[in-house]
């Protein structure tokens, strides 16, 4: 209890934004699709963070619940999303999402 | 008011003969549609002889018949309703009468024609409207047989539609009609708004409480005039004549049926249903009885000159529809319906005979290589005697009762002058003239046509079946209505004997048994003598005005051929004049077409069609494409340009939020 009221809601929710705007950047500015995997990690760990900042400010369960449902969701992804990128990997030999646009016309 | 359950058929007969041949007739054999087209008009007309004959009686007249309901709505109601009474009886037995022989006529006329089954349907769809014209109880039903007829003329003068020139007759007839249907549309719109209704029993009923408009320009004397601007148009007078001489270019049967005996006498007839209306506008009667005359005299005139053979007769159909409209416009309405039943006869028959001539010498119209046929087609050249001395008003042969009642009329009647007299007589002596001129210059003298020609300018496509040689008599079908039709315009004319026709009329035209009972009192018996001396000197006269007529052709084209050069030439500018029908058509085309035209292609295609609704929809199109184009530089395909497109929209919605303060 002491622990979290020494340490402000803002605080929590700046850091909370860094993360997610440096998420944010990294998948603009990244072309290796692993590191575009890794940005989209950080950017659901900073909304989590947020998530639970909250939760503790106002003693609600809800915002934890989320998290966890994220935290699931992403871990799927994860599972689902490097299968994928191994497959892209073993036919294209790139990473460069610029390279991977069969989809495009 | 008697029911009589049998008028509807006479319509649909032909109706039912123009649908199976249209239908049918492209795969039927050639005798399956001379037999078709035949039946149905034969039987509608021995169905109208039957009724004339076993189930008329004057007594129990109008006849009646509601064959279903047609329009309903509030108070106005029009149904389909027929109506037969004397005068509709008369009209009855005239067109399924001369339109049965005509039809006879087609079949030998138009027998190596490609088009035979079309044409045969044309013709019996065109029996059918013009019945229901003549059928019809109210207005409206009249309208639709109206321009029905209107239709069928427009196919039928474009028959030979290869030919420009009929496919542009066909369209200045339609149009030109147009004009006049819009005068009649308006005169029916102004009866529903005052009378609330269109049939003939009730407008009259409420327009006969109506007082005589003496001055001004009342209610009665609108729709008069407007009826006389469709009668005008469908009757072709003037200023709508125009339309009819171009109309020669459908088959001469064509001419004969429609254009001559039938569909043109529809404005004479509707002038005289509606005698009712005119009767209390004296105005209109008035206009009708100028405009009749004007366009008698002058058609004439014109008919001095032409050398197309069929286009002399056009003239003649406008002059002698003139008459017609002068004996409605002073007031004798039952001498306009005697002498549109003789003209049926004689003018029908004129038509068809010179089609013979026509048939005969390989499909030349020129008068001036003719000549001579005499000896060819000796009973062309009878029947067409006949018929030239009847409309000359020779008696006594039928044009001579019929014509010279409606110049006594004239004169005579309270709403008569010695004007259209005068100018009746002259008229009488051109028609005269003209026709003789025609009859001399056809079958007298010696032969001036190729008598091994290949086809000229005016080969038409119904004689392309056979080569020509000398010229040669027309086979018995067609004969066969020519002798019919010249019996009857010889003796066609003595049922108006001693006022016969005018006392079978006078249930419908009721003012006249008014006439003659106010006429009976002894004073007026003395003014009666006077003035029956008086007729039989008018009589006089106009038989002399044809008798000289005749004698004058006879002295210019028998005794002295030369001199009818010498005079066009001494005449100069004046002849040029005639020649080219007072150059109307080409007034008409500065004073109207060219404007209509011009404005048309100026202000209507350029301005509104291609600068307003093409441009809306243009600059629409164009716009949109201009926006979107730039706009589809945002669809690049690069995935990290739409995540950097979400974060930036995401960053304004979060901008504007903290902007706004909204929590």
């Amino acid at each position: 209890m002491t622990s979290v009221t020494t340490i402000p809601l803002p605080f929590y929710l700046i850091l909370s934004g860094i993360l997610f705007v440096c998420g944010v950047l990294g998948f603009l500015i990244k072309r290796n699709i692993i590191t575009i995997f890794m940005s989209i990690e950080l950017m659901l760990n900073g909304v989590n963070l947020s998530f639970v900042a909250f939760a503790a400010h106002w003693h609600k369960l809800s915002g934890q619940v989320f998290v966890f449902f994220v935290m699931v969701v992403a871990a799927a992804e994860a599972a689902v999303g490097l299968a994928i990128i191994i497959a892209v990997y073993r036919t294209r030999e790139t990473l460069n999402v610029d390279q991977v646009n069969l989809l495009k016309l | 008011m008697t029911p009589n359950p049998y008028l509807w058929l006479i319509p649909v007969l032909p109706l039912a003969g123009a649908a199976i041949n249209g239908f049918l007739g492209r795969r039927s054999s050639k005798n399956a549609i001379s037999t078709i087209a035949l039946a149905f008009p034969g039987a509608a007309f021995l169905l109208a002889l039957w009724i004339a004959l076993f189930k008329f009686h004057s007594a129990q007249a109008p006849y009646y018949f509601d064959l279903a309901h047609w329009i309903r709505a509030g108070n106005f109601q029009a149904d389909f309703s027929f109506y037969l009474d004397q005068l509709s009886l008369v009209m009855l037995l005239v067109v399924t009468g001369v339109g049965f022989l005509i039809h006879i006529y087609s079949v030998g006329y138009m027998a190596d024609d490609d088009g035979y089954y079309r044409f045969m349907s044309y013709l019996n769809l065109f029996m059918f409207f013009m019945l229901t014209l003549v059928l019809a109880k109210n207005y409206l039903l009249m309208f639709i047989g109206w321009e029905g007829v209107g239709l069928a003329s427009y196919l039928l003068i474009g028959f030979w539609f290869i030919k420009d020139s009929a496919a542009s007759a066909g369209k200045k007839a339609f149009i030109v009609n147009r004009i006049g249907d819009f005068g009649f549309l308006i005169a029916l719109f102004l009866m529903i708004k005052h009378f609330g209704s269109l049939d003939f029993t009730k407008v009259f009923e409420q327009v006969g409480a109506h007082p005589t408009e003496t001055a001004g320009f009342g209610l009665l004397t609108s729709i008069g005039l407007l009826l006389m601007v469709g009668a005008a148009g469908k009757s072709a007078q003037i200023p709508l004549y125009v339309w009819l001489p171009d109309a020669m270019e459908g088959p001469t049967p064509v001419s004969a049926l429609i254009h001559a005996a039938t569909m043109v006498t529809a404005g004479v007839y509707m002038v005289a249903r509606s005698h009712m209306i005119f009767e209390r506008a004296p105005g209109a009667m008035t206009v009708v009885a100028i405009v009749g005359t004007l366009t008698a005299f002058f058609a004439a005139t014109i008919g001095i000159a032409q050398t197309d053979i069929k286009k002399v007769f056009a003239y003649s159909t406008v002059s002698q529809l003139g008459y017609m409209f002068m004996a409605c416009g002073v007031g004798a309405f039952s001498a306009g319906i005697f002498h549109l039943m003789t003209h049926a006869f004689f003018k029908g028959l004129l038509f068809l005979a010179a089609g013979s001539v026509i048939h005969g010498i390989g499909g030349e119209q020129d008068m001036r290589k003719m000549g001579g046929l005499r000896v060819y087609m000796p009973w062309t050249f009878a029947t067409m005697g006949i018929a030239t001395l009847a409309i000359a008003g020779i008696p006594p042969f039928a044009g001579f009762f019929s014509k010279d009642e409606i110049l006594w009329a004239a004169y005579s009647s309270p709403h008569g002058s010695w004007i259209f007299w005068l100018l009746g007589v002259i008229t009488a002596f051109i028609t005269s003239f003209y026709m003789f001129r025609l009859l001399f210059m056809t079958f007298f003298g010696d032969y001036r046509g190729a008598t091994a020609a290949p086809g000229g300018a005016h080969h038409s496509p119904a004689h392309g079946g056979h080569g020509h040689g000398e010229p040669h008599e027309s086979p018995w079908v067609m004969l066969g209505p020519l002798v019919i039709l010249a019996v009857l315009s010889f003796v066609g004319g003595w049922v108006g004997v001693g006022h016969r026709f005018d006392h079978f009329l006078a249930p419908v035209f009721q003012h006249h048994a008014q006439l003659v009972a106010v006429l009976s009192t002894p004073a007026e018996e003395a003014r009666i003598a006077s003035m029956e001396r008086l007729e039989l000197a008018f009589m006089g006269i106009s038989v002399a005005a044809g008798v000289l007529g005749f004698l004058l052709a006879w002295l210019l084209y028998i005794r002295l051929p030369q001199l009818p050069d010498r005079i066009a030439k001494n005449l100069g500018s004046l002849y040029d004049a005639v020649v080219n029908k007072y150059y109307i058509d080409e007034l008409y085309a500065i004073l109207f077409v060219k404007p209509l035209v011009d404005g048309s292609s100026a202000i209507l295609w350029k301005g509104v069609d291609q600068g307003v609704i093409d441009a809306t929809v243009n600059n629409s199109a164009d716009s949109a494409r201009e926006i979107s184009d730039s706009l589809r530089h945002m669809q690049s395909g690069n995935l990290r340009s739409y995540a950097g497109w979400i974060a930036a929209g995401g960053a304004v919605v979060i901008a504007y939020m903290i902007w706004m303060g909204v929590r």
